[in-house]
């Protein structure tokens, strides 16, 4: 799939890919149908953590490094809070993490000097010698005005031009916690949201901590995503057990809030309130306890991300999905095109067919249907 | 609505109405995150409101500055969470003495328009999402009797603060019923060092302290709910405007 190289001019005019799992059928949509393919009593939870100023240059003894952090000191922490982050060598923003240097090796009690702030080295990882355990020598007021002084996004190679704070955000962020965006929920504008609770379908956050998407380290990738911190609030609680309880469907607005939302329900044996960590990792026959449904970014076949989808429905399905994607020529990562997995999609009136898959298939939509006609697609 | 612990962001909040209101507002048990350009100043006061017990955090940041406007939403969130009253305070009136509006400079007219009007769009729209998100949150726009009278000199602040009315209306509507609310605060004449380089023979007797109207303002947000979003309010009598 080809990335789209630079933030549409107005967030929502992105494609829509809906691949309604229990009809196994597509249908080829944009970001603004989202609220007519929901139904009402629906809910859909998002991430609200703002993007972090994450990416740090610096040096170490005499060596250009880059210092990535993998979340925020957190609030209310004691004095001088540790932050984990991953070390990278010289080069810029232009370079694939994958073809840039190696950062020096690094000990315990490593001082790294980041413009108006040091870093000091207080644990290196037993994954990979690049993830770093940090503390900074400002604290409070003055770390973080120094953080958003020195720090930039994380670029991305495939774009056109450095991109600013102000292209990696939600239209919802609040508390900085994210090392990157969470990319799903860049296309919803206020526009899609107010559509949403005007049809009846609840729109409720929760905070996760999205970690970096590559590190350059191939043993770090392979451990991606980390234990990663989230906060869900009481009444995100009470809207998602309310939907539920009235037969509504809980859609996750990007893999950061299924993490969040099974990895709570899975830790708790059922969803409770507050702060927590989690490590789970989805993938095809996962039990999902909570969501019905993700509204994700399209993701290349081996990323962690792809294998979460396997969760939300079976393999030959997304596959298919995947290949019609390319072949309509749907754009990835962080600024393409974002895709809808969810059982009983709600056809809009003005939207294309339904487009199906196999019609030996026992699950095929000419019966599931009868509403939506279907078009079967060249090849599949 | 309860001041205690109330997440609250003010612009402007080095001296004048901005400073009073951020005092008072952390004497009342809010969280105030304070933003002006002048670090030591801030400093000063924020020093101030710790020694009394007070929860304040200074953020030292120009309003006008675009690059600013994730920093300040940033960093006030990341040190009190998420916001909860938002005071646009901060404001220019431009060079003084206050020229006629054919002597002003095409300059002076953008400097004053980008701190008075997009400096208060540009963190709106970084910061009210969140609160739309959670159905809960003010915003408080400060205005003045210029926004409305046509006062001869006060034409770069006086079209910038009608038109901070304006956006102030259309956000009430465009958000009517999310539990956010939009109000426009027309303080009256204060003792302030503003005022002063605006009329600088006014006799300070007849001027409003700005630690009172702050009180009255104050007061005001814990009656929010009587005020219809998008109202305009005047501190002096206390009346819905229009």
């Amino acid at each position: 799939m080809t990335p789209a190289t630079s933030p549409a001019q107005r967030r929502d005019q992105v494609r829509l890919l809906a691949v309604d799992t229990a009809r196994r059928a597509l249908l080829d949509a944009s970001a603004g149908d989202l609220p007519e393919l929901l139904n009402p009593g629906d809910i859909v939870v998002v991430n609200d953590a703002a993007t972090l100023p994450a990416s740090l240059r610096g040096r170490v003894g005499g060596a250009e490094v880059e210092l990535r952090l993998l979340g925020a000191p957190e609030r209310g922490a004691p004095e001088r809070g540790a932050v984990d982050a991953v070390l990278f060598g010289a080069g810029s923003w232009r370079q694939d993490t994958d073809t840039r240097p190696a950062p020096p090796a690094i000990d315990v009690g490593t001082h790294i000097a980041l413009d108006e702030l040091a870093a000091e080295v207080v644990a290196v990882s037993d994954i990979s010698p690049r993830l770093l355990r940090v503390v900074f020598d400002k604290t409070g007021a003055d770390l973080w005005a120094a953080l958003y002084r020195c720090g930039a996004p994380v670029q991305y190679a495939y774009q056109q031009r450095p991109l600013p704070l102000w292209s990696v955000q939600t239209v919802y962020g609040a508390e900085p916690w994210a090392a990157e965006m969470p990319s799903a929920g860049r296309p919803l504008s206020w526009a899609i949201l107010l559509a949403l609770r005007r049809r009846g379908v609840a729109v409720a956050p929760l905070t996760h901590a999205a970690g970096l998407s590559a590190s350059g380290d191939p043993a770090l990738d392979a451990a991606l995503p980390l234990t990663e911190r989230y906060h869900i609030p009481a009444t995100t609680v009470t809207a998602i057990e309310s939907a539920r309880a009235a037969g509504g469907r809980v859609v996750a607005a990007g893999t950061t809030v299924v993490r969040a939302l099974e990895g709570n329900a899975h830790a708790n044996g059922h969803l409770c309130p507050g702060a927590g960590t989690t490590d789970l990792l989805l993938g095809p026959g996962s039990a999902l306890r909570v969501t019905s449904g993700i509204l994700t970014g399209m993701h290349n076949r081996g990323e962690s991300h792809y294998r979460l989808l396997g969760a939300f429905g079976d393999r030959s399905h997304i596959e298919t999905s995947w290949r019609h994607a390319v072949r309509a020529g749907y754009r990835c990562h962080e600024f393409g095109d974002i895709s809808l997995l969810l059982p009983d999609i709600n056809r809009p009136e003005h939207a294309p067919r339904w487009i199906c898959f196999s019609a030996t298939d026992s699950r095929a939509p000419h019966t599931a249907a009868s509403t939506a006609p279907c078009v079967t697609p060249a090849s599949t | 609505m309860q001041i205690r612990k109330l997440n609250t962001l003010i612009t402007g909040a080095s001296r004048g109405l901005g400073r009073a209101l951020a005092e008072t507002l952390a004497g009342a048990g809010a969280r105030v995150v304070l933003v002006a350009r002048d670090a030591a100043v801030l400093d000063d006061v924020v020093d101030g409101i710790r020694r009394r017990g007070g929860t304040a955090h200074a953020i030292a940041a120009d309003v006008g500055d675009k690059q600013a406007t994730h920093a300040i939403a940033g960093e006030a969130a990341a040190l009190i969470g998420p916001i909860d009253l938002m005071i646009n305070n901060a404001s220019s009136l431009g060079p003084t003495p206050l020229p006629l509006l054919l002597d002003t400079e095409c300059e002076d007219l953008e400097r004053v328009l980008e701190v008075n009007v997009v400096g208060p769009f540009r963190l709106t729209k970084v910061i009210a999402g969140s609160m739309v998100l959670r159905g809960r949150g003010t915003l408080i726009n400060i205005s003045s009797d210029a926004a409305v009278a046509a006062y001869p000199t006060w034409g770069a602040y006086g079209a910038s603060k009608a038109a901070l009315d304006h956006l102030t209306r259309i956000w009430a509507a465009e958000l009517d019923g999310t539990g956010v609310r939009f109000l426009s605060v027309d303080p009256g004449e204060m003792d302030t060092a503003m005022h002063a380089a605006a009329i600088p023979d006014a006799d300070p007797a007849e001027l409003a302290r700005p630690a009172d109207v702050a009180a009255r303002i104050v007061d005001m947000v814990r009656r929010i709910d009587a005020a219809p979003t998008g109202a305009r309010l005047e501190a002096r009598a206390w009346r819905v405007l229009q």
